[in-house]
């Protein structure tokens, strides 16, 4: 499985990108997906591999890295995070500054080894039931991952699926690729090619959290002192064993849905570890099984959402929709074909996924002192230059001025939106769903010659639209429970 | 006595075409209308060669089910209304301002030079107002970045009065 990553120039991409997804994933604000979409233009000087490997362990350890300033700043590094403040932060509050950060340092790991787990054996078999799936069965699919996304993602529902909606939509601006008639582009020729990926992302998170930063400056931090990161103890390890376990498994599942993967993963594996619990008070008070839960589900997330981004072409997450473009920008088509013709490109991954787990635990033990230093960088230094690098990095990709407008402007609405409870990840999934949405619906009509309802006389077909169905009305349920 | 009165005004409900909710629910409807209305001016494809549906159909489809949702949130804030944001500060309108520098600045004299006002302007309306740290953000840095992608990944700016010093 590591027999690619035994070259010295993977290594040192995989010791560059776990460095730098930690730095990102420690700076709040920033995070794997910004992080992912910023580096993606200089992938391009890579091969396909070491480009997706530089991707996957950016998405690792900025996962992880976003525990580091919750625990000692009491803010999510990255929106994942956000579940381990709860405890984190009051357990560092009492002095057990080091003992908070293993614990974190320590279930990160062994979730994340744990999803790679989950990965090496789920996604091919994945990719074998794909084998059966025409375009029909595509269509209902990435209907499926978009209900999934609106029903358990953050925030409404219906808002999450009006996102998403719009995320589709703007995949259909350009050239109808079926007819070549020309949709939205009201005679700008540089929209007949269609509105790319980067643009978008780089606007909608690093843009829009340049605005919101802009109305936080008055926000003082007060850091707890670390002196170093501890070991959990074997109390500790008594104590969190099981929790630990529940919520890898409960990480891996939650990542494999389209939704905002680790986010959710970390908010379910907290409760869970909470309802579990022999101690429940303790929680929100400084409890190690609060960090346990949530830190070993997110960082499982991880793995998880890799499964349908390679095993189908549909992304997990938003990280993992920057590392699906990555990958076609790359000339990589993922699907059951990529496990057939080129395993040894997807065992790269894996190994890469694997490893980056060891060192972010390396690095993290060692240097999570060095590394919350990061934190002190000042807003008003950091964020013009996150702007130089979005605004170089999105003009680079296809040398186009309008790019960098449309960048800006998805930031404003990013902003916008994100202030009126619209999260902006459904946007992304739709962006990148859109063409397989249309695509495939679109080719379907023709097999079915214009039939609507023999989309119903297809098994797996209708499997998903039920699937799809509970996912709509389950929040309504869960409501009036 | 006149703190009593303006608090009692402003738990006053505001009038429904100043709430959070009408202003997103009114900019979607409009935008999604415009939209669709658009769409009845893309080109049809001739029934012959026309396979499944016509290209105007499925983004019809979706704007109609963003108008549907749209309404939906809208009714449900009657009976559950939103929690009002906090009143944009300053700091945020001053770089939505810079923004639009960056634009005009960008099309009309040097894509480089546009980069280092927004930075400088935005880093000094946040509150640096060290030199050195201006020129980090301002020349230094953008400097770094540009001559970083013009070697390595061998892009070429837009022409302007700074970037063709630096090219001729």
């Amino acid at each position: 499985m590591m027999a690619p990553l035994f070259s010295s120039k993977l290594l040192l991409v995989l010791l560059f990108g776990t460095l730098f997804g930690l730095i990102l994933g420690v700076l709040p604000g920033l995070g794997p997906t910004t992080g992912g979409a910023l580096i993606l233009p200089f992938t391009m000087t890579l091969d396909p591999l070491s480009a997706i490997v530089l991707l996957t362990s950016i998405y690792c350890a900025g996962t992880y890295g976003g525990a580091i300033t919750a625990v000692l700043i009491n803010t999510p590094g990255t929106p994942a995070a956000a579940a381990t403040c709860l405890d984190g932060y009051p357990l560092a509050q009492k002095g057990e500054a080091g003992r908070a950060l293993g614990m974190a340092t320590v279930s990160s790991t062994v979730g994340g080894i744990f999803s790679v787990v989950i990965l090496v054996f789920f996604a091919p078999i994945l990719a074998k039931l794909a084998y059966e799936f025409g375009q029909p069965e595509y269509f209902a699919l990435a209907i499926f991952g978009l209900t999934m996304l609106a029903s358990i993602g953050e925030g409404s529902p219906i808002k999450n699926l009006i996102a998403a909606a719009f995320g589709i939509l703007i995949s259909t601006i350009g050239k109808d690729f079926m007819t070549s008639i020309d949709r939205f582009t009201y005679g700008i020729n540089e929209l007949s090619v269609g509105i790319g990926f980067i643009p978008v992302v780089v606007g909608l998170f690093a843009i829009s959290e340049m605005l919101t930063q802009s109305t936080l400056l008055h926000q003082v931090f007060k850091r707890v002192a670390l002196k170093a990161v501890k070991l959990p103890s074997k109390e500790d390890y008594k104590k969190t064993w099981k929790t630990i376990l529940r919520s890898s498994g409960i990480g891996s599942f939650i990542g494999v849905l389209p939704a905002e993967g680790g986010t959710v993963a970390s908010l379910i594996g907290y409760s869970e570890a909470k309802r579990f619990s022999k101690n429940p008070e303790e929680f929100g008070k400084g409890s190690i099984e609060g960090i346990a839960g949530a830190e070993a589900a997110n960082n499982a997330a991880t793995g998880g959402a890799m499964v349908p981004t390679l095993a189908l072409g549909i992304p997990g997450s938003a990280t993992t929709a920057v590392i699906l473009t990555g990958l076609i920008i790359h000339g990589v088509r993922p699907g059951p074909d990529l496990f057939r013709e080129q395993p040894d490109f997807l065992y790269g991954i894996f190994g890469a996924m694997l490893i980056a787990n060891i060192l972010f635990f390396i690095f993290g033990f060692f240097g999570a002192k060095i590394f919350a230093r990061i934190t002190l960088v000042p807003n008003k230094i950091l964020w013009p230059m996150i702007f130089t690098v979005s605004v170089c990095g999105t003009y680079s990709l296809s040398q186009s001025i309008l790019d960098v407008w449309i960048m800006l402007f998805f930031g404003v609405l990013g902003f916008f939106m994100r202030r009126f409870g619209f999260s902006v990840v459904p946007v992304i999934i739709g962006l990148i769903l859109g063409e397989l949405v249309e695509g495939t619906l679109r080719q379907s009509l023709v097999i079915f010659d214009g039939n609507w309802l023999m989309f119903f006389t297809r098994p797996i077909v209708v499997t998903f639209f039920i699937l799809s169905f509970i996912a709509l009305i389950f929040p309504l349920l869960k409501k009036k429970k | 006595m006149n703190n009593v009165r303006n608090k009692k005004r402003a738990n006053k409900s505001l009038p429904f075409f100043f709430k959070d909710e009408f202003k997103v629910f009114f900019v979607i409807i409009v935008v999604s209308t415009i939209l669709l209305i658009s769409t009845f001016s893309f080109d049809t494809v001739p029934p012959i060669l026309n396979r499944g549906i016509q290209p105007a159909t499925f983004p019809k489809g979706l704007l109609v089910l963003i108008i549907v949702l749209t309404i939906l949130i809208y009714y449900l804030s009657f009976k559950k209304p939103w929690k009002k944001e906090k009143e944009l500060p300053k700091n945020f309108f001053l770089t939505l301002l810079s923004f639009i520098f960056f634009i005009i600045i960008s099309k009309t004299l040097d894509f480089f030079l546009a980069i280092s006002v927004l930075s400088v302007f935005v880093s000094y309306n946040w509150g640096e107002k060290r030199f050195f740290y201006l020129l980090l953000v301002g020349i230094i840095f953008p400097f770094i970045v540009f001559v970083f992608f013009e070697m390595i990944l061998g892009l070429r700016f837009p022409p302007g009065i700074i970037t063709n010093l630096y090219y001729y």
